[in-house]
């Protein structure tokens, strides 16, 4: 009876041996919240809602033009 | 989809480091590293050309082959971050980039060197956006704010652009048509020929 126990204990153990084991695959990071989630201070740009994938990129492509391409706003471009 | 890039106009680019002045302040870079510097071609002779430099955000990115513990990782927009609490400093990517991104601060006792440390388009990290705990290991979090990397916004010339991969390459296209040259600088004709479709080259490289 004793000799059962005790094999039953070790079956046990040796079976929750793997439970302390870690992973072993690599650790690449990929939990980083996108962009155009927004973010949680006052600094964010007005003029888009935060959450609206759509209108980030539509607020970015904006900015993009007004603010680099000043041929957009010169008779150059007429 | 967005795919966010840098090109820099080397016919406005006036060596003023003016962005990587707006890159040090913005996302408070420690002393030592860099993670954007303005190079100067033929520097002191006439014609001189000036480009500003900083991890090119590669669709293939070397560093992300090289890395022993998979650190790198790439939006959704295209940009290349890395999470530094996986970071061990080894320098492999430094090796890997042909633009001498990665950079390393050596502020450690006996010079250790540390975590990597490289341009991150002013989108951050892994942590949470715009968090001070982002802040303090990456700067910034201008994408998440709905701003450009401040580089390019604050470039006097608007030599330096950065935005979606469309709309730079449309506004550097504009200008070069209005200007008439400078395209010759950049582009797939410049890495691999000008040679057209349908075009003999006449055994003469173009």
């Amino acid at each position: 009876m004793r000799v059962r126990v005790l094999a039953l204990i070790a079956c046990a153990v040796s079976l929750l041996i793997a439970c302390g084991d870690k992973p072993q695959t690599m650790g690449g990071s990929s939990s980083d919240t996108a962009a155009y989630q927004g973010v949680a201070n006052s600094f964010a740009a007005p003029g888009w809602k935060a959450g609206d994938k759509a209108n980030w990129e539509q607020s970015l492509k904006a900015r993009a033009l007004y603010g680099q391409n000043e041929y957009s706003r010169s008779a150059a471009s007429k | 989809m967005a795919r966010m890039k840098f090109v820099c106009d080397a016919e406005r680019c006036i060596e003023c480091n003016g962005c990587v002045t707006a890159c040090k302040n913005e996302n408070e870079v420690p002393w030592g590293v860099n993670r954007r510097r303005v190079v100067t071609l033929n520097d002191g002779v006439p014609g001189e050309k000036s480009i500003s430099v900083a991890c090119m955000h590669c669709s293939d990115a070397p560093c992300m082959a090289v890395c022993p513990v998979n650190c790198f990782y790439r939006t959704d927009e295209g940009v290349v971050l890395h999470d530094k609490d996986v970071c061990i400093g080894c320098g492999y990517c430094s090796y890997a980039c042909p633009f001498g991104a990665p950079q390393f601060p050596a502020a450690g006792t006996f010079g250790v060197r540390g975590k990597m440390d490289k341009c991150t388009f002013c989108a951050g990290g892994p942590e949470a956006n715009g968090s001070q705990a982002e802040f303090e290991k990456y700067g910034r979090n201008r994408l998440a704010e709905g701003k450009l990397p401040a580089c390019a916004e604050m470039c006097s010339t608007k030599a330096l652009l950065a935005g979606d991969g469309d709309v730079v390459a449309d506004i550097f296209r504009n200008r070069v048509v209005q200007r008439g040259k400078g395209a010759e600088v950049w582009g797939w004709g410049t890495a691999y020929g000008s040679r057209q479709a349908g075009q003999k080259t006449n055994g003469v490289k173009s």
